[in-house]
Order: structure tokens, then C-alpha cells, then sequence
């Protein structure tokens, strides 16, 4: 709690929403979950196809430039993402849209367990946590 | 519904599948300390502003000016392969932060709950929001210094637990004791989903 954006005395820090440029969902409808993964998007090195967009590492804000290193090296959930860029989870779901709509990254939304198809990735899961 | 909304036409391997485990329980229970024990990466803690969580948050600006707080969530994750990853949160304990459970219950695969047999009567609450939602849990005494040890039934019988809620001894600091405790949870989710398949057909 202490190391948050909003420090009790002084009122919140605008900066982190200044950054998404007041806006706080993006073109996305529904927020994305904390869990959703974020994978970058490895496009065509012909350019013809796969990543669509216009912009460069470059052009991109430094923020933007961090999700897409970060997720380039593994799928990250948007939590984790948060917690890495040390941002506000609200922040991290509009830069994200950012970078979706720019067609650099790709959004897997989490399967409710309940709806999980048959037992399999459960029984995946137990043996993996057996083996730590 | 994995990666649906956002599938491109191209074939490629499948994204993983990411589950979420909650670790609830009171203040001082040892939520921090076992998802430390069990994470992947350095224990993060993630906040989710009180005034956005939930619920989609037009104006930024008036939030701001509402000075919202911050609450801090524990976080750890475990890859378990290339196509399954499970995620722990561990959740505030206090009722204020109630709300913000809802929405960390909403698809989860399940939860284990810390007990701390000296304040046994601060977990009563927590026993009752997983109950009435359904969601699958595990119970976890862990066993502080200097506290009783009680034979898990005893504890079974204090908190009214179902027959088929299991309920175990343990340390939050091993990492093997916390893992132990995360399977039972993902056993018994298992077995109520069995379960409940059987029951339909
Ligand atoms: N003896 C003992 N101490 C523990 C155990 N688990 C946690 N602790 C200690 O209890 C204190 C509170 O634990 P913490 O994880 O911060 O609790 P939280 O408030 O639920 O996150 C810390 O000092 C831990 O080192 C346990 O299983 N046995
Ligand atoms: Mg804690």
C-alpha cells in the first residue's frame, strides 16, 4: 500500500493517467481481467501480414515499449504487467488496448475454471504443483 | 472463449490457459508468506484503485478527484507448462476490502483459506463468502509457534465445514506445505466438478 499512486496526504499523482490521455478502457468493452495474457503479437518479417501497425519501439511510449519488451520475452497477465511497470492496473488495461488496437500484441481472456471443457488441465495442474 | 474476441486467422501454437487461485484468510494468517513460498517470480504486489475495481470507469478525471486509495493485492505466480499457468492472489483480509473479492472470485478455480487457530473466529467471514458463492476451498491451519495444535477435525467442527472440504495442517513458510495445501484445493475442485458432471447426466 505504501509504494501506491496515491499518497493519503498530498492527493492522488495524476502522471499515470495524464499518460492514457484521461481515457481508462481503450477501445476495449469490457476491462480485461487481471489474469487475461498478453502476448506479443511476432508478425510477418516480410511485413506483409501478422503485425499491422504503423508504429515503431520508437513511437511508442516508454510504457508502451516495456509491455511490448516484457511480453516479447514471456506471456504476462495484466497483473503482472502492473505490478512490473510499478502502474496502477487501470493504467496498464488502456495501454494495452493501445497496443491491441496497434495490432502489436494479442489478448487471450481466461476461461472461468468452472467452464474448464473436460478434467485435464486440472489434473495438469495438480501434477505440476506436486512437482515443485 | 480463450483468446476469442481477439483470434487472428493464422495458425499458431494456442496461448495458455491462465487459472487463478485465491489465498484468503484474516490479517496475519500468512497469506504473504505462503505465496512467496510457492511463486515463480518474486512475490509482486499489484493495487487496484477502490473507486475503479469492478466496474468500468468512464472519466478518469472524476475519479481523481475523489482521491481514491489504493489496495494492495499479493501476487505470485506458478508456470506450471507452456500451455497452464496458475495465479495466486492473496487476498486483503479486512471487511472493507470485501467487494474486491467478488471480483477475484469471478472465475476462479478456487481458494485456500489460512486459519490461525489462537483467532479462529476472524475466519468465520471468509468461511462464509466462499460458501455462499459456491466456489471450491481448502482449509490450512497454519501452525504458528506457541499456538495449540489442534487435530484438524476439531477445527473441521469449529468452523462447520462440509464433510468434503479438506482440511490440513500447515507451514506457510515451507514451500512443500504450501504446495500441498494448493493441491488439496485443486483436488477438491476436481472432485466437486466430477461431481457435478455426474449429477446433470
Ligand atoms: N510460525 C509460523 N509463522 C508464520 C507462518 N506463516 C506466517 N508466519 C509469520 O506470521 C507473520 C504474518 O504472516 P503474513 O504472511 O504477513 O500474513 P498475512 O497478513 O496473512 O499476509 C509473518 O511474520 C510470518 O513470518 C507459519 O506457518 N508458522
Ligand atoms: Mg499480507
Amino acid at each position: 500500500m505504501s509504494h501506491g499512486w496515491f499518497d493519503e496526504e498530498a492527493g492522488p499523482i495524476v502522471r499515470p493517467y495524464a499518460m492514457t490521455r484521461g481515457r481508462t478502457r481503450g477501445t476495449v468493452d469490457h476491462p480485461l481481467d487481471l489474469i487475461a495474457l498478453v502476448t506479443a503479437e511476432t508478425g510477418d518479417p516480410d511485413g506483409a501480414a501478422g503485425g499491422v501497425s504503423d508504429l515503431t519501439d520508437r513511437e511508442l511510449a516508454p510504457e508502451h515499449a516495456e509491455i511490448m519488451r516484457r511480453c516479447r520475452r514471456t506471456t504476462e497477465s495484466v497483473a503482472e504487467l502492473a505490478t512490473g511497470l510499478d502502474l496502477p492496473v487501470g493504467v496498464v488495461r488502456v495501454l494495452i488496448s493501445d497496443l491491441l488496437d496497434a495490432g502489436l500484441v494479442r489478448v487471450s481472456r481466461p476461461v472461468p475454471a468452472s467452464q474448464l471443457q473436460d478434467d485435464s488441465t486440472l489434473r495438469e495442474v495438480i501434477d505440476g504443483l506436486r512437482a515443485l | 472463449m480463450v483468446s476469442g474476441p481477439f483470434e487472428r486467422g493464422r495458425s499458431r501454437p494456442a496461448d495458455p490457459t491462465a487459472l487463478k487461485i485465491l489465498v484468503a484468510g484474516a490479517f496475519g494468517v500468512g497469506k504473504t508468506t505462503l505465496v512467496g513460498a510457492v511463486s515463480d517470480i518474486k512475490t509482486l504486489q499489484t493495487e487496484e484503485s477502490l473507486t475503479e475495481a469492478g466496474r468500468p470507469v468512464d472519466d478518469i478525471r472524476a475519479v481523481s478527484g475523489k482521491r481514491s486509495t489504493t489496495v494492495a493485492m499479493d501476487f505470485g505466480r506458478i508456470t506450471i507448462s507452456d500451455s497452464v499457468i496458475v495465479y495466486l492472489f492473496g487476498t486483503p483480509g479486512q471487511e472493507r476490502f470485501r467487494f474486491l473479492w467478488d471480483e477475484l472470485a469471478r472465475g476462479a478455480l478456487g481458494a485456500l483459506i489460512l486459519v490461525d487457530t489462537r483467532r479462529l473466529a476472524d475466519s468465520f467471514s471468509v468461511v462464509d463468502f466462499f460458501e455462499t458463492r459456491g466456489l471450491p476451498f481448502a482449509v490450512a491451519v497454519n501452525c504458528f509457534d506457541g499456538a495449540i495444535r489442534y487435530p484438524p477435525e476439531q477445527v473441521r467442527r469449529a468452523l462447520d465445514l462440509d464433510e468434503d472440504v479438506p482440511v490440513m495442517l500447515c507451514d506457510a513458510r515451507e514451500r512443500a506445505s504450501a504446495r500441498d495445501a494448493l493441491v488439496a484445493v485443486v483436488e477438491h475442485a476436481l472432485h466437486r466438478s466430477a461431481r457435478q458432471r455426474s449429477a446433470v447426466s
